[in-house]
């Protein structure tokens, strides 16, 4: 048994796919690429796999994570060429690194994620420069999310804008369970509609893992 | 109207406002794009209902494989979008797009739309809209595609006459080819559009309804339909495969889930069992069976290229694949510890059925479903599926033993001459199968009945009967629904309503191709859809159109009666439709054709069809 992890770019082909599917998209091509899972134990036995942190729809990532276990000794190189063969249009294999076993689950050692919004040529940048000094000002940004009050402000670690052409906005917003930022609210708090802009994921900051258990591979 | 690029630069707006975007937006794994401007014909396929149902229909999936593999054809897909992708649509005069090269209708040569079932033809009239095209085929010119459209429902064409230029009778395998010649030779040789559907309908299967005329009688039946031209054939016999082709391995795998996501392999077409009701069952004659090498080699090679974790074997009546022990064998140990789920419906009731089902599961799922169709014996002679209680009762008690906590069982209500205790018994029946399974496996064991309505459909012997009244359904489900909804037990029955108009639609004129427009542009659409249908839509649409739904439903039709879909045939003669029809009448059973031939006529009327392939003689498959 050894425990995989795949850094993958998720591009435009996949931008309206969730998680829960893209979730069926891995398993699907592992299955085709005849990599064998391991399932978890019970009445309904499930591929072993763990996503690092939901990409909302609409936006490309160069930074997406996912851990497999697999019953095959495969080396990793052979593993990658096996998957790169099957993989659905719209994800592009990174790297493929192996995991200690007992290495927490991917999806609660995320601290951060990294975005970068390009926004569209005729865009008016003058006030989009003014409400992000604004922001980054304020010690507490009140915001309604489906009916539920909570504060963006914390969320936001870092905040710059460029106004270069293609003018871009940095955000680095915390990514951890119960405390994740969304880039689309930060956008609507700057009066930016999130559907005219481009928005990738270029970063994850992962929290470190602890040492008896990188000793432990 | 937009072009391609224009189109995906509006999409990348759109999208993200509208539920479930990946429904419109392409990109499956599987999904064939070709060089638009290097191919000379475009076909686009069209499932008249959202993505997610339309995806999983094995229709369209063979033939976007089988097109696809002719270098000079590209064959792309559309969907039609759920409501509010249409008003959004609509705002921004997006047309409707194929997905692999977001390319509108209009720009191809041919449009295709598979009719499974009636309840879909306000959608095709909604997609040609949405296409920006004339809805009708007398109001479409020379520069617009040319629409045709086969499946099921189009054994009886009539009612969609006006909206489709051509349609394919029959199977599609061959036929598709044929069209698509013809197309391409129509538009190098720069045929005007008449031209082009005249020798469409020189090809064998092809109607198209221009070229016929109709007359009714005062009484509002059909009086004649004849070819306008001697040119034309009286007649349109159905297409058939000889010999069935190696089965399409290359599905579309959605990246969203969608109501099917399997491999789905046709092990045989056509059945012998002649059930009264059943239009699969006449319209699919003669049987052709795949070898269990042709469905091994399939089911692996599809598991290769779309990785899905489920297969479904699919037939009219599993039980009846004469090599059904071997398959299941070979399939269960072939494929066995690979964490997958088979499915083989349409399973004979019997004790045999539960051991090939016992082989078959791998990751035990869901329940056990059978379809008795009637309780009594008089209603099971009736329709022609005589099965003893005692028969489903054992297989019950095998089925409750043997792992599964729950059946599904179907029946059907409305059939003719059906009294009040022919429905009590339906309920007996149930009530005796849950408590065998209570005996077994004690409250653990559950019971759901699927109800639906008796609908009589063209080509079948019941073609001449009249469809129950909305009051006698109510009081037959009220039955039911007052004794099989306890614990453990489920009931679903369907809307009488809907029983209504797909009783209208099916078995109907052309006259109703006013009443389809009518209701849609009132806003029928998704009328399969329980909470989108709107009954009264289409009452008045009928009433509008001076036609009352009787003429079409709860009268009882004289044999002597010219049928709307006379000029159409399955290959059965209409002899034989009639003599079964009156045995029912008698309640008379009729045996399996494979133990006696019954003279249907499938063999005379498609002997040069079924000669093709092979050069000898057709002989119907007999009893293993």
């Amino acid at each position: 048994m050894q425990r995989v992890r795949i850094h993958y770019f998720k591009g435009e082909a996949l931008q309206y796919i969730g998680n829960l599917d893209l979730h069926k998209v891995w398993e699907r091509t592992f299955r085709r690429a005849r990599v064998p899972l391991a399932y978890s134990q019970g009445f309904h036995p499930q591929p072993r796999m763990h996503q690092a942190c939901p990409l909302p729809l609409g936006f490309t990532s160069q930074v997406e994570l996912l851990d497999f276990w697999c019953d095959s000794e495969e080396s990793l190189a052979e593993l990658q060429s096996k998957l790169e063969k099957s993989v659905q249009p719209g994800i592009e294999i990174q790297t493929l690194t192996n995991v200690p076993l007992k290495s927490p689950p991917l999806q609660t050692i995320v601290e951060s994620a990294v975005y970068y919004v390009t926004l569209p040529e005729d865009c008016d940048l003058e006030p989009i420069q003014e409400k992000v000094n604004q922001l980054t000002r304020l010690e507490i940004c009140m915001r309604d999310r489906r009916g539920k009050q909570y504060d963006l402000r914390p969320l936001i670690k870092e905040l710059t804008f460029s106004a270069a052409q293609p003018a871009t906005i940095y955000m680095r917003l915390m990514a951890m369970p119960g405390a994740t930022g969304r880039p689309e609210e930060v956008l609507e708090e700057l009066g930016i509609s999130p559907f005219v802009v481009d928005v990738v994921r270029t970063e994850l900051t992962l929290l470190p893992v602890p040492e008896e258990v990188e000793n432990n591979v | 109207m937009l072009n391609r690029i224009e189109i995906k630069k509006k999409l990348k707006a759109i999208l993200p406002t509208v539920v479930k975007p990946g429904r419109y937006f392409g990109g499956e794994f599987n999904h064939v794009v070709k060089n638009w401007d290097e191919i000379g014909l475009r076909m686009a396929l069209v499932f008249p209902d959202i993505y997610d149902i339309g995806v999983p229909n094995l229709g369209i999936s063979i033939l976007y494989e089988t097109i696809n593999k002719r270098p000079d054809t590209l064959c792309e897909r559309a969907y039609v979008p759920w409501l509010d992708m249409e008003e959004a649509m609509r705002e921004n005069s997006l047309p409707l797009y194929t997905l692999e090269s977001c390319a509108p209708l209009a720009e191809f040569d041919v449009i295709g739309f598979t009719l499974p079932y009636e309840t879909l033809y306000t959608n095709v009239l909604n997609a040609i809209d949405l296409a920006g095209l004339p809805l009708r085929s007398a109001d479409r010119n020379d520069s617009h595609p040319i629409i045709i459209a086969g499946g099921h429902a189009a054994f009886n064409p009539e009612p969609m006459s006006a909206f489709i230029d051509a349609f394919v009778i029959g199977e599609g395998e061959e036929a598709i080819h044929d069209v698509l010649d013809c197309i391409k030779s129509a538009k190098t040789e720069n045929l005007s559009r008449l031209q082009t559907l005249e020798r469409l309908q020189a090809i064998p299967g092809i109607y198209v309804p221009a070229f016929y005329d109709v007359t009714y009688n005062e009484n509002g039946s059909v009086q004649s339909v004849e070819p306008t031209s001697p040119r034309f054939p009286k007649k349109i016999v159905k297409r058939v495969v000889g010999i069935l082709p190696d089965p399409p391995t290359h599905f579309i795998v959605p990246s969203i889930d969608v109501v099917h996501n399997r491999i789905a392999v046709e092990i045989m077409r056509g059945c012998t069992r002649g059930c009264r009701f059943c239009h699969a069952g006449m319209v699919n004659r003669p049987v052709r069976e795949r070898s269990v090498e042709q469905i091994v080699n399939a089911i692996e090679e599809s598991m290769k290229n779309t990785g899905y974790e489920e297969i479904a074997l699919l037939s009219l009546s599993s039980s009846d694949y004469t090599q059904i022990e071997e398959l299941v064998s070979t399939i269960s140990e072939k494929f066995a510890g690979r964490n997958l789920v088979i499915s083989l419906p349409s399973l004979r009731i019997e004790t045999f059925a539960v051991g090939l089902m016992e082989k078959l599961k791998g990751v035990r799922q869901g329940g056990f479903t059978l379809a008795p169709e009637a309780a009594t014996d008089r209603m099971r002679n009736l329709i022609n599926k005589p099965i003893q209680a005692e028969q489903l009762l054992e297989t019950a008690r095998q089925i409750y033993s043997r792992g599964w906590n729950s059946i599904k069982l179907y029946f059907m209500i409305g059939h003719p001459f059906e009294t009040m205790e022919d429905v009590q018994a339906i309920a007996d029946l149930c009530k005796q199968v849950i408590k065998e399974g209570r005996k077994i496996i004690g409250n653990k064991a559950s019971l759901h009945t699927g109800v639906s309505t008796f609908v009589p459909k063209s080509h079948t012997p019941f073609q001449w009967t009249a469809l129950d009244s909305i009051p006698n359904v109510l009081d037959k489900q009220n039955l039911l629904k007052d004794q099989l909804r306890t614990p453990g037990m489920k009931m679903t029955w369907s809307n009488p309503r809907e029983t209504i108009l797909e009783a209208t639609l099916s078995r109907g004129d052309r006259r109703l191709s006013n009443v389809i427009e009518d209701a849609w542009r009132h806003g029928a659409k998704f009328d399969a859809w329980m909470d989108q249908f709107n009954y009264n839509l289409w009452i008045d649409a009928l009433e509008g159109a001076g036609l009352p739904p009787e003429i079409y439903t709860s009268r009882e039709r004289e044999i002597s009666e010219v049928l709307p879909w006379d000029h159409i045939s399955t290959g059965i003669s209409r002899k034989y439709l009639e003599r079964e029809y009156k045995k029912a009448l008698a309640g008379e059973t009729t045996e399996d054709c494979r133990d006696q031939c019954l003279a249907c006529g499938i063999v005379p009327t498609l002997t040069d069809q079924l000669k093709e392939k092979d050069g000898v003689n057709w002989v119907c498959l007999e009893a293993a």
